[in-house]
């Protein structure tokens, strides 16, 4: 087990009388669809099996009370381009990647920047277990049992300098464990920031595993970022640099289409993508979408850090 | 036009509903991942694509092979186009907007890959409509086919809504993009329609009681291609 803390690690606390076994009702048949052509009727019945999903019964206070995404899904639909583009590329790929030995570097504008072996990285921090909305950009969300510590106190650990505005993060770059990466489609590797405001708030983790178990490749092992109230795509995975610097970082999405992703990229269903509507949602496993909330439903822990910006103009 | 051979038509009908019974098949089995809905969604769009792609690919394949035996898949390969259309569209009216009309005139008003996908199955509407053997006689020949037409400006603007469609990976577009270009390139090589019925300019200079031999063959031979 990679995975070792002062604390026995949340895996004990999710044990399974502290959660039920929740029936959820899944597609049911969803009828018979008519199409126009004389071949006449598309029988289409959307799995016709329910599925036992849990939840936490006890929340934190950042906890969503919500049932889980089953752990299925959660690790079979992953837009991880760095295994492929497709959704299920990640988790039929990402076993190229090796997660041990994983060095992070914590560098730019700190006190005490470092080279850290993951272990010796995650030592000191107390893991705990956060049960978040994960909204992704392209209008699909799931919620997320994640294990992991507050990015604050890596942040603390580094003392960052007074000139220290932003934190920017950097995944791994290797073309032959991430095949995804020898082709040019974005501009490797994967770079995603972060104000140091927004760094430092108590919902910013970074995650080393989900469901009590430690992080599969395709979600993003050996240790990601998790930040709720923004789009999926700012929570970058596999991170091999963590870096203080004064200026805005430029991060990868906003390089390939800056007029499509902007540095904030806050959960927003007023600012629609310019190509698709961000008013709604399909919550992987249910049938209706439904109605995406401003800041995913982070607001009012989040809302103050953005007030008297245009968020129209910062999307 | 001769009827397919029976073995032809069956595997003709397999091919068209095999992506069908996939896709029914996978969902029932629960093998189209996390979010089937999407999928089948994003499946029936690409076969829509492919199928165009494929009606386009019958003159060519005439051309290149001399074999005019093609023609007879045309029809039913341009169905098919539209089937998986109607249903890519009605996946998007229902479970995707709900049949929410105000919100899906935003849509179309807004975003122009819905735009130019509605458009694109405006448009071939009539030409499944008109694809019996009663509307090209009611129409004529020339008509029909001049209707018939729209077909390349259906597949170019159902290629670039797939291209506005993507998040990024624009490597499926392209290729369905550049498959298309060759498709059309194919037919810059002669007209796209047989010349009408009448003389070649070249007879009118020779005898016109003992048309050359040469001539008359041509004209033959272009008589039963257009007949085609």
């Amino acid at each position: 087990m990679l995975i070792r803390t002062e604390t026995p690690i949340p895996s004990s606390e999710i044990t399974d009388e502290r959660l039920y076994w929740n029936r959820r009702e899944w597609l049911r048949r969803a009828g018979l669809l008519a199409g126009a052509a004389a071949t006449g009727l598309l029988s289409m019945g959307c799995r016709a099996e329910s599925r036992q999903v849990r939840r936490k019964t006890n929340p934190g206070p950042y906890d969503t009370d919500e049932p889980w995404t089953s752990y299925e899904d959660i690790t079979t639909y992953n837009n991880f381009y760095e295994f492929g583009t497709g959704k299920r590329d990640p988790a039929r790929n990402a076993h190229r990647l090796r997660t041990r030995p994983w060095t992070i570097r914590v560098e730019g504008l700190c006190h005490r920047p470092g080279t850290y072996q993951l272990e010796d990285f995650i030592k000191p921090f107390k893991l705990e277990e956060r049960v978040y909305r994960l909204r992704c950009v392209e209008g699909w969300s799931m919620v997320i049992p994640w294990l992991g510590f507050p990015l604050a106190d890596v942040i603390r650990r580094a003392e960052p300098l007074a000139s220290a505005k932003f934190v920017e993060f950097t995944t791994l770059y290797d073309p032959e464990q991430m095949p995804g990466q020898k082709a040019p489609i974005l501009d490797w590797p994967y770079v995603e920031g972060l104000r140091l405001d927004e760094a430092l708030h108590p919902l910013t983790i970074l995650a080393v595993g989900l469901y009590g178990k430690m992080l599969p490749n395709q979600n993003g092992a050996p240790i990601r970022l998790v930040v709720p109230w923004k789009y999926g795509f700012k929570s970058i995975k596999s991170i091999v640099r963590i870096r203080f610097v004064e200026k805005q970082p430029i991060t990868t999405w906003m390089k390939a289409a800056p007029h499509e992703y902007g540095f904030y990229s806050n959960v927003n269903p007023n600012v629609d993508h310019p190509r698709w509507s961000q008013k709604t949602e399909r919550r992987i496993g249910e049938f209706r979408k439904r109605k995406t909330l401003l800041f995913n439903g982070y607001a009012d822990q989040v809302a103050h850090l953005y007030e008297g910006m245009d968020l129209r103009k910062y999307f | 036009m001769r009827r397919l051979s029976p073995w032809l038509n069956v595997l003709v009908w397999l091919g068209v509903a095999a992506p069908l019974l996939y896709l029914s098949w996978g969902l029932w089995t629960d093998r189209l991942g996390a979010n089937p809905i999407q999928e089948i969604t994003h499946q029936t769009g690409r076969w829509t694509l492919r199928f165009l792609l494929a009606t386009l690919a019958i003159t060519p394949l005439r051309r290149l092979t001399g074999w005019n035996g093609w023609i007879r898949w045309r029809r039913r390969l341009g169905l098919a186009a539209f089937f998986y259309a109607s249903i890519h569209l009605l996946l998007y009216l229902w479970l995707d907007q709900f049949f929410d009309w105000s919100e899906i005139g935003r849509d179309i008003l807004k975003r122009r890959f819905i735009t130019v996908g509605l458009l694109a199955y405006g448009l071939m509407v009539p030409l499944a409509v008109t694809s019996t053997a009663g509307w090209i006689r009611r129409l004529g020949g020339r008509t029909w086919r001049r209707l018939h037409r729209l077909v390349y400006g259906i597949a170019v603007l159902g290629v670039l809504h797939y291209w506005w469609a993507v998040k990024f990976d624009w490597r499926p577009p392209l290729a369905y993009g550049l498959l298309l270009f060759v498709l059309l390139l194919l037919r810059l090589r002669r007209p796209a329609s047989p010349p009408p019925r009448r003389p070649l300019p070249g007879a009118e200079d020779a005898d016109q009681s003992r048309p050359t031999h040469e001539a008359g063959r041509l004209l033959s031979a272009r008589a039963s291609a257009s007949g085609a």
